[in-house]
């Protein structure tokens, strides 16, 4: 035994530790990426040789106009999936935080309940309160607003809002819910000293409340985040990426052109596209959070 | 700073994605199987001893599901040495699967494939599915099926040129697009169903003007305007220039004058209210059984929904092709066949698999496939059906291929050619889009696919 060595089993052996996982996510993650990264590179319709073509289904990315749109709309996703549910969680669980309503399990559940749908069962029954004689039109229509009532997913100016409402309305709870175990953690110490200090209400929310939950606040928006930039079945199921292309999107695109317009290539280009943008998203998501606390 | 372990695994990570590339993905060269000839096919099932047969299918639906169980079940009764494999999904599932299947090295031996160039074409072209032509002069397909049904499974060798040249598939089933009405209402309006297309417009105006919805669309899914558009251009274009533009073929374009005025006439219905509110973004589903309910005077639609909408209106539906500009033009009708049936080149049984290909499509499977509901594509005029609805549908089939008048889906043209007509039509028919732009449009993908494909 020589002292220079460090306690313990020699540490090239965890290396072997870590071999049966690693040979599981490498054989479902890592190869099924590489072989993406690799038909991203040719021109393939699924079936016949493909044909090298270089950066070419990545330049056509870039070049064509519905696939700028498509990540466009899937940028105006992520408010409606991420900042609005922040927004709105952070002020539902301040509030249900403070006031320790009684029956908090009761309303944390009822506000968590759409996360436990399935997301084509909730976007065939949005599909259904949109439609031209559905739910939200008869509500305008009993209020007397008939002048609003329209085909909400048919409508060019509104049917990505009305598909937005859709996330804004499956997210909110999941933030709530992590905003509210992170708030429950805050010391009741410190409302008070900020109480004594004079603070009202609304800047004890922000002195003491908002810095606390950062790191609840960071999980969310990534989470949030990535679900916006994926969004395939709420689009698949409510509108087929129309009226026109006004509500494609990225995973939509993916889908539709593996499987319905035999580009294969194209196809795993768009997913690789959207894999790096998400990386970087969340990548930076976290190390804004992290750097914040430290 | 990265440690050196960090830059050998970078280093073989890089290796390996190099190692991948170095093979194109899809398999080189199309297998070359010899198309059977006449005088090798053996049309004895009993006599080819015992085999099993995979078989895909999308007959899922009520009296499809129906139909494709007891002719399974005849066939099994009547030919024990041939065991059937049956494996069946929805059609979507089905579009999304088979491609994989094919390029496996076991597929299934008889598979529906949509007829379309992203389907039956590409599978055609890798060289998976077998030429039937030796099978059909075997079997005399060619006497019993009208040409205007076949060529929507005729391809040319290389995939390339749809409507022309070997046969890869035979339906059992066919479907014409024309326009239903609810009789009940027509008769409180006091007006006849109509025998010119100026009738038609005369009819859906009177129909307005009464407060009914004239003619009941949902437009949600994109694609259910390409039949209401398909039928208003067979009124305004030669049935030639349609099937050219259909097919996908040189030698036609989307800017004439005789689009236009299709285009223009079905904005203008949009103008006057005949589509029911927000029909854009209304499903298709809803929309049909709003019809049902009694919601609209006619809609265009294909006879696949004849059996849901006389469940819901009885006799009080009607069903008539899509009239002329006179009364005595010959008919012409947005139409053709439920997804026929192919067999894989791999396949090790071929003549079993075209046995059972022609027993499911023979003249008893045919009036099966009455019994059970469904549209039977050959001998439709012959087969015995009550009064009403149904006898409607059965007739208009007989007529409009007896007499060539079926037009292909314009959505056969080119691979992407649904969308992009689907995506046209949601803007023209918001007035997004003026009818030459609409028109442009169809022309850039038509066009550009035309050129290249040669």
């Amino acid at each position: 035994m020589t002292g220079a060595r460090p306690p313990g089993e020699p540490r090239r052996v965890a290396y072997l530790y870590l071999l049966p996982a690693f040979a599981v996510y490498a054989a479902f993650l890592l190869y099924p990426i590489g072989r993406a990264v690799q038909i991203s590179l040719y021109d393939w319709d699924g079936l016949t040789l493909g044909r090298w073509a270089g950066l070419d289904n990545y330049v056509a990315i870039v070049a064509d106009e519905g696939l700028r749109a498509a990540f466009g709309h899937a940028l105006v996703l992520i408010v409606f999936y991420a900042l609005i549910p922040l927004a709105i969680g952070l002020m539902l669980a301040a509030v249900l935080n403070h006031a320790k309503v009684r029956g908090l399990g009761f309303f944390r559940t009822v506000v968590f309940l759409p996360q436990v749908v399935a997301m084509v069962v909730v976007a065939v029954a949005w599909r259904r309160v949109y439609a031209p004689d559905g739910t939200l039109n008869t509500l305008l229509g009993a209020l007397g607003l008939d002048s609003l009532t329209r085909g909400w997913l048919g409508d060019y100016t509104f049917a990505l809002p009305a598909v937005g409402v859709v996330g804004t309305w499956f997210e909110t709870g999941l933030v709530t819910v992590l905003l509210l175990a992170g708030m429950s953690r805050i010391p009741a110490e410190l409302y008070e000293a900020a109480r004594l200090d004079g603070a009202g209400a609304v800047r004890e929310f922000f002195a003491v409340t908002l810095p606390s939950v950062r790191g609840e606040i960071a999980v969310a928006l990534t989470l949030t985040v990535i679900a916006a930039l994926r969004t395939f079945d709420l689009v698949y199921v409510t509108t087929r990426g129309g009226p026109g292309t006004s509500t494609s999107v990225p995973s939509y695109e993916v889908y539709h052109r593996a499987f319905g317009l035999s580009q294969v290539g194209s196809a795993a280009a768009i997913g690789i596209t959207l894999t790096v943008i998400i990386f970087a998203v969340s990548f930076g998501i976290n190390r804004f959070a992290d750097r914040r606390i430290t | 700073m990265i440690p050196p372990t960090r830059h050998r695994t970078l280093a073989a990570l890089a290796a390996g994605v190099l190692a991948l590339a170095a093979c194109a993905p899809g398999s080189s060269a199309p297998p070359t199987t010899p198309a059977p000839s006449p005088a090798a096919v053996r049309t004895d099932p009993s006599a080819l001893g015992n085999v099993t047969l995979t078989v895909w299918d999308q007959e899922v639906r009520g009296g499809q599901a129906a139909q494709m169980k007891q002719l399974n079940d005849a066939f099994q009764a009547k030919y024990p040495n041939i065991k059937l494999n049956r494996v069946s999904r929805s059609f979507d599932d089905l579009n999304t699967t088979l491609r994989l299947a094919l390029s496996g090295n076991e597929p299934p031996d008889v598979v529906e494939a949509n007829n379309g160039r992203s389907a039956m074409g590409a599978f055609v072209k890798a060289g998976q599915l077998l030429p039937l032509d030796a099978y059909a002069d075997a079997y005399g397909w060619k006497q019993r099926y009208p040409e205007s049904v076949l060529r929507y499974s005729r391809y040319s060798a290389d995939g390339k040129l749809f409507g022309d040249g070997n046969l890869y598939g035979l339906p059992q089933v066919g479907e014409v697009v024309g326009i239903f009405y609810n009789r009940a209402k027509l008769s409180k309006l006091g007006i006849e169903p109509p025998k010119t297309w100026s009738d038609f417009e005369a009819a859906l105006a009177t129909a307005k003007a009464a407060g009914e919805v004239p003619l009941q669309l949902g437009n949600l899914d994109k694609w259910p305007a390409i039949h209401v558009f398909g039928t208003v251009q067979g009124r305004h274009v030669p049935p030639g220039q349609i099937s050219t533009l259909a097919f996908g073929r040189k030698g036609a374009s989307w800017n004439t004058t005789e689009n236009t005025t299709a285009a223009e006439q079905l904005v203008g219905w949009v103008g006057k209210g005949y589509f029911p509110k927000g029909f854009n973004g209304q499903g298709y589903d809803p929309a049909w059984q709003a019809f049902g309910k009694g919601q609209g005077v006619f809609m265009i639609a294909g006879t696949w929904l004849l059996a849901d909408l006389q469940k819901a209106l009885g006799n009080d539906l009607g069903f008539m092709l899509p009239p002329g500009t006179t009364a005595d033009a010959p008919p012409v009708a947005t139409g053709g066949t439920g997804l026929p049936f192919a067999i894989t080149s791999k396949s090790r049984n071929p003549d079993a698999a075209a046995a059972y290909i022609n027993f499911i499509t023979s003249p008893d499977a045919m009036k099966v496939l009455t019994d059970t509901g469904n549209l039977p594509i050959a001998e439709t005029g012959q087969q015995k059906v009550p009064a009403g609805p149904q006898q409607e549908v059965f007739s208009a089939f007989g007529t409009v291929t007896a007499k060539n008048g079926l037009v292909p889906y314009l959505d056969y043209a080119t691979p992407t050619f649904a969308d992009t007509l689907g995506a046209a039509l949601q803007d023209l028919l918001a007035e997004k889009a003026a009818p030459q732009e609409f028109l442009a449009t169809l022309e850039k993908d038509y066009k550009t696919f035309a050129e290249s494909n040669g």
